[in-house]
């Protein structure tokens, strides 16, 4: 036991651990914090979940242009427990991607940021941007043939770029077009240099914590006055702190465990998730589509006008980064408490409900054709032969129903066709396929008169059941 | 003893030729230390630049023999191998076209890339139209945007028969900034 003891101390006295650690471990933090701040500590778990899961799928895992699917196809179906770490790192992601953006609203809502704080906060937002890099790429990583869709799309939006977009873009992929040089580009950034911005930038985060102390529970009788802060801060916590290690430290744990639990259970359970079919760039069968946490912007992009698009697509990722920056500078004291900062509680509602909605309709994309579509069935057409029923079918084999929905059946990109018969007239209908209107293709050139008209008579008879308005 | 008493002790602190070393001494730290950083990395920018100031490749590749394509109204998918691809690319060497036979002679051939985002465009026969799975871009037959978010039109690709067989002229990937050449129209 002595022999032990001098051991320890050797370490301790030549590691500094007593002099450097426990001070560190143990310095005194504000006991009013309880549930509100474990946010930061489970997305540093849930960084080290994404660190431990990618290097075992470094092991296996082939950056090349073929071998990568094979890899990961290997890593999911064959390699013992291979599923479940793949899907640890796929829900590990998005565990971190939301616990990154849920820490950062609650420092917002408590006005954190706020004198001292402000650097604590800008390097949060350096960090949040790497971990969307992250996630994007590790997305591209999966190098099916999403992957490869989803680096010409990142490629495309770089040519936006005014004078220097293609050179971008040729950068983006390591040649003048998808290829062997891509995927390796994108697993440097995702394996090697992002993480290491993201160590540095927890680093700094962390010093920084350590410098300015954990902020207290904002309190209405204690706005931020630049001048007494500091004095003021290490009093109240003279009086009322705990030290970290464990009497607050417990909490964070505690969450972290939920959070850990969580990604195993749902890697056990929902598994990794599917790769579709391998990157070929000539599949056209592809329907590309990011991960749920990018769907709010894909829906953006989809629906913004097409003269604001260039503008939206390169200025709000840079407006978004440099907003968020600064805020500490729009106001750096007075106030920390909701109570009385009630546009920052409905910044927050606006933008979680925006998010939603976004991603919802992100998911639905109703905006892009239906190319699972079938042919009506006789029992919508309502008839089984004639020119209602020539009509019936070429709804489908014109195209029709990619966008348009009749009684159940098409897309969702035009308008709805079920009660059309109701609204327009035989001339207006006519009209309206042959010009064609707001982004409509006209069928002019491609449609002969015979079909139009039985397309036309089809469309005539989409009343409903008790209308009694007589087709013109 | 450290520097600072050392140099007290010797009263190099005043001494101007101390100074003038002093100077010497970390204008030629800071030199060094930049030479290392441009030796470290100016040759690493160049490499990871090399494919941004390559010389573009277009070459003719092989897409089929002319009794492979039809005189008719319907497109169809040709794969043809990049210009320059690496030995492990793979199945990511591959790029497409969608062509369509016009007369003996004649061809027609639009690059399976949508100008919007990039997404691979569809033909489908029914409507005659080419659809895009992303954002909802349609292109006529002819390549014009029939609607949705695409600014341009399809891009036009060239075609050429030699000795019976098809060829087509490969490109860059057909990026939104990059203006139509001439010889591609
Ligand atoms: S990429 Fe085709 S419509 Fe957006």
């Amino acid at each position: 036991m002595k022999r032990i003891k001098k051991i320890w101390h050797w370490i301790d006295d030549r590691s500094g651990y007593s002099d450097y650690v426990v001070p560190l471990m143990k310095h005194i933090v504000p006991r009013d914090a309880r549930w509100w701040y474990v946010f930061g500590s489970a997305t540093l778990t849930a960084f080290f979940v994404q660190v431990l899961t990618g290097i075992c799928l470094a092991m296996v895992y082939v950056p090349g242009g073929d071998e990568a699917y094979m890899s990961l196809k290997y890593i999911t179906e064959t390699a013992f427990m291979g599923h479940i770490i793949r899907g640890m790192h796929y829900y590990g992601a998005s565990a971190m991607v939301m616990l990154t953006v849920m820490h950062m609203m609650q420092v917002y809502l408590h006005a954190t940021y706020k004198y001292p704080r402000e650097m604590n906060w800008m390097s949060g937002v350096v960090l949040m941007m790497v971990v969307l890099g992250m996630a994007f790429s590790g997305q591209l990583l999966r190098w099916d043939d999403n992957g490869v869709w989803s680096v010409m799309v990142a490629s495309e939006m770089a040519a936006r770029v005014p004078f220097i977009g293609s050179w971008l873009s040729h950068f983006i992929f390591g040649g003048e077009t998808v290829g062997g040089s891509t995927l390796t580009r994108f697993y440097v950034f995702h394996v090697f240099i992002m993480p290491a911005i993201i160590f540095a930038g927890i680093g700094l985060h962390m010093v920084l914590l350590l410098r300015h102390g954990v902020s207290e529970m904002p309190n209405v009788d204690q706005p931020v006055d630049p001048a007494t802060y500091r004095e003021d801060y290490e009093a109240r916590l003279k009086k009322t702190g705990v030290p970290f290690w464990p009497d607050a430290m417990w909490r964070d744990v505690v969450f972290s465990t939920v959070v850990v639990v969580g990604i195993l259970l749902c890697a056990i359970f929902f598994g990794a998730p599917s790769l579709s079919t391998p990157p070929n760039p000539s599949n056209i069968h592809s329907n590309p589509m990011p991960d749920w946490y990018f769907w709010w912007y894909f829906t953006i992009l989809s629906t913004l006008p097409s003269n604001l698009e260039t503008w939206i697509i390169l200025g709000s990722p840079v407006l978004g980064f440099l907003i968020l920056l600064l805020v500490p500078f729009f106001s750096n004291k007075g106030h920390r408490a909701p109570s009385k900062r009630p546009w920052s509680v409905g910044i927050i509602v606006f933008g979680v409900t925006s998010f939603v909605l976004l991603t919802i309709y992100g998911y639905y994309k109703p905006w892009s054709p239906d190319f699972g579509v079938t042919p009506l069935p006789e029992s919508v057409i309502g008839v089984s032969e004639g020119p209602v029923f020539e009509g019936g079918n070429l709804v489908y084999k014109k195209g029709c129903l990619y966008c348009h929905h009749i009684d159940g059946h098409g897309g969702h990109r035009g308008p709805v066709l079920s009660n059309i018969g109701q609204k327009l007239t035989r001339q207006d209908l006519t009209i309206r396929i042959m010009n064609g209107g707001y982004n409509m293709p006209s069928f002019a050139g491609s449609m002969s008169s015979e079909d139009l008209s039985h397309i036309v008579d089809f469309l005539l008879t989409r009343k409903e059941e008790d209308s009694t308005e007589p087709a013109q | 003893m450290n520097p600072e008493s050392q140099a007290e002790s010797s009263g190099c602190d005043a001494c101007e030729q101390c100074d003038q070393r002093r100077s010497f001494l970390t204008k030629l730290t800071l030199g060094l230390s930049g030479l290392i950083g441009a030796i470290m990395v100016l040759p690493g920018v160049a490499f990871i630049l090399g494919p941004v100031v390559k010389k573009k490749k277009e070459v003719w590749r092989p897409i089929g023999s002319l009794d492979d394509f039809k005189i008719d109204d319907d497109f169809s998918l040709v794969t043809y191998e990049d210009p320059s691809p690496v030995p492990w690319s793979g199945v990511t060497a591959k790029s497409g076209a969608w062509v369509r036979r016009i007369s003996d002679t004649e061809f027609k051939a639009f690059s399976i890339t949508c100008r919007h985002l990039g997404c691979p465009v569809r033909w489908l026969s029914g409507p005659e139209l080419f659809m895009c799975p992303c954002h909802g871009g349609v292109y006529y037959k002819d390549g014009t945007v029939a609607a949705g978010p695409p600014p341009e039109p399809l891009h036009t690709m060239q075609i050429r028969v030699v000795k019976g067989e098809v060829e087509i002229k490969t490109i860059p990937v057909p990026l939104t900034t990059t203006p139509l050449k001439e010889s591609d129209v």
